[in-house]
């Protein structure tokens, strides 16, 4: 049977169920909210939304990867591009641009072209180290590992903290080699 | 501090423009979202209604903003005063931008005065969940009762608000009742309005 070609982010995005982005900001403010009144620490919060990023990329590649029709990518630089292209856009309705590419092509930036979560906040002074949108790096990076890519993503712009971009840096650490029994069916 | 460009221009939060909130996001990008939020606050208590009450705190400050948001964007600035004018906004308007349809129902309890109930017939919240059985009556619509009474709270009309299920006869899924009941203060002052 011929490969399905892989379906544009537009494409799926358009024909999913969507929400008012509003009901989604404001739900993560409020949980933003409530682990900076539980851990009082900054550090805990961004701990603590890596780690709820990272559950929801365990469970969301399975979604992306059943209505994408994305096969394995052949190198980073592909996955980068699938992440900003269709990932981003099939569950946020955002792309992004991939960027700054080291010489190995293990490490890139996104530049967020638009960023959902932050609508309607300001950083106060009390929480100048928190990285607000930190459950998005773990959303990478737990869906990433299900793929058999170890990565470490981090933040290296943030427009809540005075810089004029969101830059999200995605750094292949490893790639995991399957192990028998493989789980492929091709 | 030096910044440039755009920042420059919308350093503060309040000077930014209003946007016109017709931007989505993938209903899966909540989903995955609001399960987080339930699965946290089950690590954060020990008993349902404290879980409850923990989901109906969130949706709180999600109702107060909503309101402040929705009486600038809609109405012009303006906030309704009465009873049924608020509880129409609810029904009726904030429904429509949170879950973009009008609330199934919106009714008078029949033996409290200071009762009213919206009721849906799949809120939002609820479609993706299953109550484990020893969850009892937990109702994750808790949240949303919580939105409601941001709302109602901020615009000057305190209210105890609580969500139930409501089994519905030929449906599999029960429907969602959100239960309001007024502060005695308000239908004092109620009475007194012409």
């Amino acid at each position: 049977m011929a490969p399905v070609a892989p379906r544009s982010g537009d494409a799926i995005f358009a024909n999913v169920e969507r929400v008012n982005a509003e009901l989604f900001t404001l739900t993560y403010g409020a949980i933003v909210r409530q682990l900076l009144t539980d851990l009082e620490e900054v550090d805990e919060v961004n701990k603590q939304l890596d780690q709820m990023g990272y559950n929801i990329g365990i469970r969301l590649i399975d979604e992306f990867l059943a209505k994408s029709n994305v096969s394995r990518c052949v190198d980073f630089k592909e996955t980068a591009e699938v992440i900003a292209k269709v990932g981003l856009k099939m569950f946020l309705g955002i792309t992004a641009t991939v960027t700054n590419w080291d010489v190995e092509g293990t490490t890139c930036s996104l530049i967020l072209e638009d960023n959902p979560l932050v609508d309607f906040v300001e950083l106060p002074d009390t929480c100048q180290g928190l990285y607000y949108c930190n459950i998005l790096s773990g959303v990478v990076r737990g869906a990433l590992e299900m793929v058999s890519m170890k990565t470490e993503v981090t933040w290296l712009r943030d427009m809540l903290r005075g810089d004029d971009a969101f830059e999200l840096q995605l750094k292949l650490l490893k790639q995991v080699p399957e192990e028998y029994p493989y789980k492929d069916d091709e | 501090m030096i910044s440039v460009g755009k920042i420059k221009q919308y350093s503060n939060v309040l000077e930014r423009p209003l946007s016109k909130g017709k931007q989505e996001v993938s209903l899966s990008a909540f989903a995955f979202l609001f399960s987080e939020l339930v699965q946290y606050n089950q690590t954060q208590v020990d008993n349902i209604t404290e879980l409850e009450r923990r989901l109906e705190d969130a949706g709180y400050a999600v109702g107060a903003r909503i309101l402040e948001l929705l009486c600038h964007r809609e109405k012009g600035n303006r906030r309704e005063t009465r009873l049924l004018g608020i509880l129409s906004f609810v029904h009726s308007t904030v429904w429509k931008v949170l879950f973009g349809k009008v609330a199934d129902s919106l009714e008078k309890g029949t033996e409290h005065e200071d009762e009213y109930m919206i009721s849906e017939k799949e809120l939002l919240v609820n479609r993706f969940i299953s109550i484990p059985k020893d969850m009892g009556a937990f109702n994750c619509g808790a949240f949303v009762a919580g939105i409601v009474r941001g709302v109602l709270e901020n615009a000057g009309f305190p209210a105890v608000v609580t969500a139930h299920f409501v089994p519905v006869e030929g449906q599999h899924r029960p429907r969602t009742t959100i239960l309001i009941k007024f502060a005695e203060e308000v239908l004092r002052r109620e009475a007194t309005l012409v």
